[in-house]
C-alpha cells in the first residue's frame, strides 16, 4: 500500500432521473493521503457533494473503485459498509444536529452506535465538548446554539468514535466569516493535534488558502486539477482553472470590467501574474520608469496563499508603441507573465 | 328529566364504554398504523429501504381503505370481525372495527410526520453507520415526536366521532347511548348530555395531546 487513507480510481457515478441519466463525477482517480487537508473546491454542481459522499458509501460508483483503508466499498455487505462510516465523521453545511436531542445527547449517539457504554460514553462526550469549547453548554439544545456553536457540535460529534477520516461537506458556507475562521482554525486543530485526515468540500477560497495542504479543482464532474493549493492557484494548467481561480479571487477584470476600464483608461491594459517572490510591483514601476513609460495601477488583487503572495494586477501603460513594447519585453525576460487585455 | 335520572347507570357504562372503544383503538390502531406508515415512509424511493413493489402495494391498500365511509366499513368488515372475535357488535367488535380502519389513517399520519423530519438528520444517521431500524427508531421518531404527538391527538378525536357512530350498529358505548334512549325515545335532552359528554371526552384528550405535544418540542 501507498500512504493513501481512500483511493479513488476511475470512479464515475450517474444518477437515473425522469429527464435522463445524470453524471454527478466522471472518471475521477485520486488519492487521499494519510494526514493531509485535501480542499475539494468547485462551482455548485461540480460533482463535490457526491464525491464527499462516495467516500463513505453514502453513495456507490456506478464504475470504478473506492479504498478506503484497503477495503473496496463495493464489495462490502451493507454490513461492513456501515463499519467503514463509523470510521469516517462527516460534518454538513445545515449541521443536522439531532433537534430532539441534547449537545451531549448528540455527541452520544455514534458512542451508542458503536456500543461505548458508560460511564466511558459520559467520559468521551465530555472530553469532546472540552475539545470543541462547549462543555458549558452539554445540556443545551441545538435551537439555543449558534451557528458557529452548533458546527462545533457537528465536530465534536463526528469526531466521537476517533475516527482516522474527517469529511466537512461546506461545513463554513452557512456560517459568517468570522465563526467560519473559527470552525476552520477548529478543523486545523483537529488535523493537527488529532492527527484526523480531513476533506474540505467547498466552494470558498477562503476555507482553502486557510487550512487545506492539498487542493483538488472539481469541474463538470471531473477532477481538473489537484496539486499543492499555491501551485494549482498560481499556475493554474487548464482554462477551467484559471476560470475558477479568477472568480474566486477577484484579482482579473472580467470582459465587462475591461470595456469600463477601457473607457476610462486610454493607455494599453496589461494584466500581469504576481509572482511568488518579493519586489514585484517594485520591479514593474522600475522597469516602467526605465522606459519612460507611464503604469498607472487600475484594477487587481493581491492575497496571500500559503504565506506566498497571489493574484494580478492590470495596469494602463501610456506612452510610445515601442517603449512599451520594451518595457514588457523586459518584463517577459525577468519572468513576469502578463497578458494585454483585448485591443480597441 | 325523571327519565335521564333513571337511565344513569346505563350512561356511566356507556362512557366507560366509549373510553374503552376509544383507548383500545387508540393503542392498537396507534401501534398498526406507526407499522404501516414507517412503511410508506421507507420504502418510498430514495429512503432508507427504498422497495418501489412493497411501497406500490402498501400505497394502494391504504387507498382502497381510506376512503370508505367508516359506518359502511363496519358493515363490510363485519364477517372478519365475527371471524376474529366470535361477534361483531358490542364494545369489542367496535374496538376492532375502529381500530383497523384507523390504523390506516394513522398510517398517514405517520407517513406525513416521518417525511417532515429534516432528511439531513437522517444523512448524518447513515454516515455515522446507523442501520436502518436504528435510524427509525432513534432518529426520526425522536425527531418527528411533537408532530406525531399532535398526529394521534387528532386520531384520538376522530375515534370519539369513529366511536359514536359504531352506535348505529350497535356498537356500545356513548353513541348507542343516544340513539338508544335519546333517539328512539324522543328523548333530547339525552342526546344533549351525551354531546356534552363526548365535548368533553375530546376536549381533554386534546389538551392533553397539545400540552404532551408542547413538551416535547419545548416550545
Amino acid at each position: 500500500m501507498t500512504d493513501a487513507l481512500v483511493r479513488l480510481e476511475c470512479v464515475s457515478k450517474t444518477y437515473s432521473t425522469p429527464v435522463g441519466p445524470v453524471t454527478a463525477v466522471e472518471d475521477l482517480s485520486l488519492d487521499i493521503l494519510h494526514g493531509e487537508i485535501l480542499g475539494v473546491i468547485g462551482y455548485s454542481g461540480a460533482g463535490k457533494s457526491t464525491l464527499v459522499r462516495l467516500i463513505n458509501a453514502l453513495e456507490l460508483p456506478t464504475t470504478g473503485r473506492v479504498l478506503v483503508g484497503g477495503d473496496e466499498l463495493s464489495d462490502l455487505p451493507e454490513k461492513r459498509r456501515r463499519a467503514v462510516r463509523r470510521e469516517i465523521g462527516m460534518i454538513f453545511q445545515q449541521f443536522n444536529l439531532f433537534a430532539s436531542r441534547t449537545v451531549a445527547g448528540n455527541v452520544a449517539f455514534p458512542l451508542k452506535l458503536a456500543g461505548v457504554r458508560q460511564p466511558e460514553r459520559d467520559r468521551r462526550v465530555a472530553r469532546l465538548l472540552d475539545f470543541v469549547g462547549l462543555l458549558d453548554r452539554a445540556h443545551a439544545y441545538p435551537e439555543q446554539l449558534s451557528g458557529g456553536q452548533k458546527q462545533r457540535v457537528g465536530i465534536a460529534r463526528a469526531l466521537a468514535t476517533d475516527p482516522k477520516l474527517l469529511l466537512a461537506d461546506e461545513a463554513t458556507s452557512a456560517l459568517d466569516p468570522e465563526t467560519t475562521a473559527d470552525v476552520l482554525a477548529l478543523l486545523k486543530r483537529v488535523n493537527r493535534e488529532l492527527g484526523v485526515t480531513i476533506v474540505v468540500i467547498t466552494h470558498e477560497l477562503d476555507a482553502i488558502r486557510a487550512i487545506a495542504d492539498r487542493v483538488a479543482v472539481m469541474d463538470g464532474g471531473r477532477l481538473a486539477e489537484v496539486g499543492a493549493v499555491y501551485d494549482v492557484f498560481a499556475r493554474p494548467s487548464s482554462p477551467t482553472v484559471a476560470r475558477f481561480v479568477a472568480t474566486v479571487l477577484h484579482d482579473r477584470p472580467s470582459a465587462e470590467t475591461v470595456r469600463r476600464l477601457r473607457a476610462a483608461h486610454p493607455g494599453r491594459l496589461i494584466t500581469a501574474t504576481v509572482p511568488a517572490r518579493r519586489g514585484f510591483t517594485a520591479l514593474l514601476a522600475g522597469t516602467f520608469a526605465k522606459h519612460g513609460v507611464g503604469g498607472e495601477l487600475v484594477y487587481g488583487g493581491i492575497s496571500d496563499l500559503q504565506e506566498k503572495p497571489i493574484g494580478a494586477l492590470t495596469y494602463e501603460l501610456t506612452g510610445a508603441d515601442a517603449a512599451i513594447d520594451a518595457a514588457l519585453a523586459e518584463l517577459r525576460a525577468e519572468g513576469i507573465g502578463y497578458v494585454e487585455e483585448d485591443a480597441r | 328529566m325523571s327519565d335521564v335520572l333513571s337511565d344513569l347507570p346505563t350512561f356511566y357504562a356507556a362512557i366507560w364504554q366509549t373510553l374503552l372503544i376509544v383507548l383500545a383503538a387508540l393503542v392498537a390502531a396507534g401501534a398498526l398504523g406507526l407499522g404501516i406508515g414507517i412503511l410508506l415512509y421507507a420504502t418510498a424511493p430514495g429512503r432508507l429501504l427504498e422497495n418501489r413493489a412493497v411501497n406500490l402495494v402498501t400505497n394502494i391498500v391504504v387507498n382502497i381503505v381510506r376512503p370508505v365511509p367508516f359506518i359502511i366499513f363496519i358493515a363490510a368488515i363485519a364477517p372478519l370481525t365475527v371471524r376474529v372475535l366470535g361477534t361483531y357488535i358490542g364494545v369489542q367488535g367496535a374496538a376492532f372495527a375502529i381500530s383497523l380502519s384507523a390504523a390506516f389513517a394513522v398510517s398517514r399520519i405517520v407517513e406525513q410526520n416521518l417525511v417532515a423530519v429534516d432528511p439531513g438528520v437522517v444523512e448524518a444517521a447513515r454516515a455515522m453507520g446507523a442501520s436502518p431500524a436504528r435510524i427509525i427508531f432513534t432518529v426520526l421518531i425522536p425527531e418527528g415526536l411533537g408532530p406525531l404527538i399532535l398526529g394521534y391527538t387528532f386520531i384520538y378525536v376522530a375515534l370519539v366521532d369513529m366511536s359514536a357512530q359504531a352506535g348505529a350498529v350497535g356498537g356500545g358505548g356513548l353513541g348507542d347511548f343516544a340513539i338508544q334512549y335519546g333517539l328512539n325515545r324522543f328523548n333530547y335532552p339525552i342526546i344533549y348530555i351525551t354531546v356534552g359528554v363526548i365535548i368533553v371526552i375530546v376536549q381533554v384528550g386534546q389538551f392533553f395531546g397539545n400540552s404532551l405535544a408542547r413538551r416535547v418540542m419545548r416550545r
